[in-house]
This record gives C-alpha cells, structure tokens and sequence, in this order.
C-alpha cells in the first residue's frame, strides 16, 4: 500500500468579508491534520479567519481541452454587461 | 541559483518550422504571456526541465534550514531566537509551496524526497557551508537570501502557474529575511571591535559562495536559451549576479565592511562595480559533493525522514482506522 499522505487542497477565508479562496496544497494523514498543518503553512502572517481543506482526489475539474464549447457561447451575450444599454443622461444614474 | 546548473531537456530551441502544431501553439501561449497550467498540454522536456528545476528549488529550502536552525538555541536574546524561528519556519513553508507546485507536474512528494535523500537531485551549494557564529546569521540573511530575492523576483513572471503563484507568496515573505539579516549585520558593526570584525570575518566567508549561487556564466547556453524561451528562466546568470553587486556594494559601505574583493569598484563607463569572478573549481567540487558540509547536510536530512517515519506511518494507520471505523458505522446503521 502507498505510504504517502493524500494530497489536500486549501481554502482561506480572509479578513474582510471575502470568500474562501484556493492558497495551494499540502499532504496530511486526515482532515483534522491538514486543517492544522494548512494552519502553520499557509497563515504565517494572519491570512485568514477560516479553513476549508479538501481532498485533492475529490475535486472534479474541467478539462482545459473544453475551454471553446464551455466559455466561448458567452461572448456572443454582450447584452449581460450593463454597458450594452445606452440610457440618456437625463433619466440619471442607473 | 536555489536552483543551479538545472540542465533543461532537449536539444535546444527549435524554430518554429521544426515545431509540431501542439508545440508552436504552446511557444505561442508563451510568447503571449499566457500562463501554462498543470492539466494543459506541454512537451515532455518542458515538464521534466520544470520537475528538476522546482524540485531543486524546494530542496534548497529545506536543507537551507540546517545552517540557521543551528543557531536557534544559540541566539543572543529571546527576540532574536523568535524571529529566527520565525525564518527558518518560513524557509521550511516556501519548500511546501514549491513541492506542491512539483507535484502538479506528475511527480509524487515521496519521490522528489527520496531524490534528495540518494543526492541524485541537488540543492543550493550554499548550503554546503558552515555557520561558525552569530554573525553568519547576519550575512546569510543580508547576502544569501538577497541573492535568493534577485532570482525569484523575476521568476513571479515565469510561464508555469503553479510555480509562478508559490513565488508570488515566496517573494512576499522573502524580504523580511533579508532585512532581519541586515538588522545583525548592523547591530554588529555598531557594536564592538570584536564585534566589527566577526561581521567582517562572516562577509569575507559569505561573499564569494554568495556569487556562486547564481552559477557560472550561461550566456552562451543553447539550454539556457531554451529555459528562457519557455520563461522558467527570465534573466542569464551574469545578468543577476551584476544586479546584486550592484546593490550589495553601497550596503556594505554603510555598514563600514570591506567587500573580500579589491577589484571592486565601481565602472564609470558601464555604470555596475565591477568585480572578480569566484573559483569556479571550488563551485564545481562542492556541486560534485566535496564540500564543507555536504555529508553533514544530507545526514541530517536522511536522520530526519528515518527518526520521522514511525510518526508518519502512524498518523496514517490512525487515519485510516477512523475512515474504517466510520464506514462500519455507517454500513451498520442502514
């Protein structure tokens, strides 16, 4: 059997209200380990309030070979920007 | 530099009528700016250069705590011994963020452990040398870790995200190093003759394996030619290694030390110091494992993963009972 520790991905909350975001990786034995390991890894400098880790076997991703069918039918779409739309100045702010 | 001599895979540069379309359209991506990511297409020599190149990059991390930790119980004061503390932890952190960043690229953190243990990857030859006292805490933070600064700060830019993101966090943290090693070196040289000297005595030491670190001229390398092509190498080694006399030169003036070199001085028409190369013998010896510290480092690394392996194997048998456990209980209960 492998001797290794999974892989886990982490996720840092910072201070101001901000969402959970990726920091990078590390290997732990188990959830409670890697939240304490990515404590000592990745919040060195007072980063964040809250730690997601999961594990890095368990993240489904999309394939980058799919990146034209999935993003580019969004392009066409420019009516979803605010911008699109001229309102004349008179009506004021919208 | 923290990663030397890397022979990049391959034969060179190709021009872009010797390139497969897979490949042309990766140099474009390139060119372009364009961050390459672990999942996307890469020639294979672009992955094994990158493998070889963040592995020894992570590995100077972490044997680069070997000379320092050695000073820890022997710091002058107690805030002194916490802010080394405090660096040599984030020495060991900036070896996690560069693993993982190997890691993306198919090899297991298992191997690249393994591949330092047998030395069959190398590390830094700076770290092949001693720390005798309290002042080499000083140069080597001032001098070490400013050369380090000098090759990942363009590195943030380099091609490959995974290792371009680690750098963004490495250079963050980075600079308080270099400033708590020039904050001894100035202590020091504001303190006592005795005191004066052993800060000079530490730079005469520090000095030329300091410019070693950005290894031997490579400005007529086809393999560096090809790593700068990819953008996992941004600057030639004579170009970094010109930058840090430059800026190493007024810092050793303030601090009234002497540079252990009196070819020295500054080029009016260049407008860079110039300077005397170091013994690229003695470079080549201490790469080949003849160095000062070479046994001792690798020792001491080996002793780690051997002390630590029944704290590994038994936080993983733990695991994987409670994981066993919760299944039953689970199975039970339907």
């Amino acid at each position: 059997m492998k001797n290794e520790w999974p892989l886990w991905e982490v996720f840092i909350r910072g201070q101001h209200g901000m969402s959970h975001r990726h920091v990078g990786s590390l290997h732990a034995p188990d959830a409670e380990m890697a939240i304490k390991n990515a404590r000592d890894v990745y919040t060195r400098r007072n980063e964040g309030v809250s730690i997601w880790v999961v594990e890095a076997a368990h993240i489904a991703a999309s394939s980058p070979s799919d990146k034209g069918p999935l993003y580019e039918p969004s392009n066409s779409k420019v009516y979803r920007h605010p911008t699109f739309f001229d309102i004349p100045e008179d009506v004021g702010a919208m | 530099m923290y990663a030397q001599m890397i022979k990049t895979a391959g034969t060179g540069v190709k021009s872009p009528e010797e390139m497969t379309d897979q490949e042309r359209a990766f140099q474009a991506r390139i060119d372009a700016d364009e961050k390459i990511e672990p999942k996307d297409w890469m020639p294979d020599d672009y992955r094994a250069t990158l493998i070889r190149q963040i592995g020894q990059h992570a590995h100077s991390e972490i044997v680069g705590q070997l000379p320092e930790g050695n000073w820890i119980t022997r710091a002058p004061t107690l805030e002194r011994k916490a802010i080394l503390l405090a660096k040599v932890q984030d020495e060991a952190g900036h070896g996690l963020y560069l693993y993982c960043a190997a890691e993306t690229l198919g090899i297991s953190r298992d191997e690249l452990t393994e591949d330092l243990l047998s030395g069959k990857m190398k590390y830094s030859s700076i770290f092949n040398y001693p720390t005798l006292n309290w002042a080499d805490m000083g140069a080597v933070g001032w001098l070490v870790d400013g050369a380090a600064i000098m090759n990942q700060v363009p590195l943030q830019r380099t091609s490959f995200g995974p290792y371009s993101r680690a750098m963004v966090r490495i250079c963050k943290e980075e600079s308080f190093h270099q400033r708590q090693g020039y904050d001894i070196m100035m202590k020091m040289c504001q303190g006592t003759e005795e005191q004066k000297q052993m800060a000079q005595d530490a730079m005469n030491r520090t000095w030329f394996p300091a410019l070693m670190m950005f290894g031997p001229s490579d400005k007529d390398s086809v393999h560096s030619t090809q790593s700068m092509a990819w953008k996992i190498k941004i600057n030639t080694n004579d170009e970094l290694r010109q930058k840090f006399v430059d800026q190493t030169v007024p810092q050793a003036e303030y601090l009234g030390l002497t540079i252990p070199d009196e070819n020295v001085k500054l080029n009016k028409k260049t407008g860079h110091y110039d300077y005397s190369e170091p013994d690229w013998s003695e470079f080549f010896e201490v790469i080949k494992g003849n160095g000062p510290c070479n046994t001792e480092r690798l020792n001491a690394r080996n002793k780690a993963w051997d002390d630590g392996k029944w704290v590994r194997d038994g936080l993983l048998a733990h695991a994987r009972k409670k994981a066993a456990r919760k299944a039953s209980a689970k199975t039970a209960a339907e």
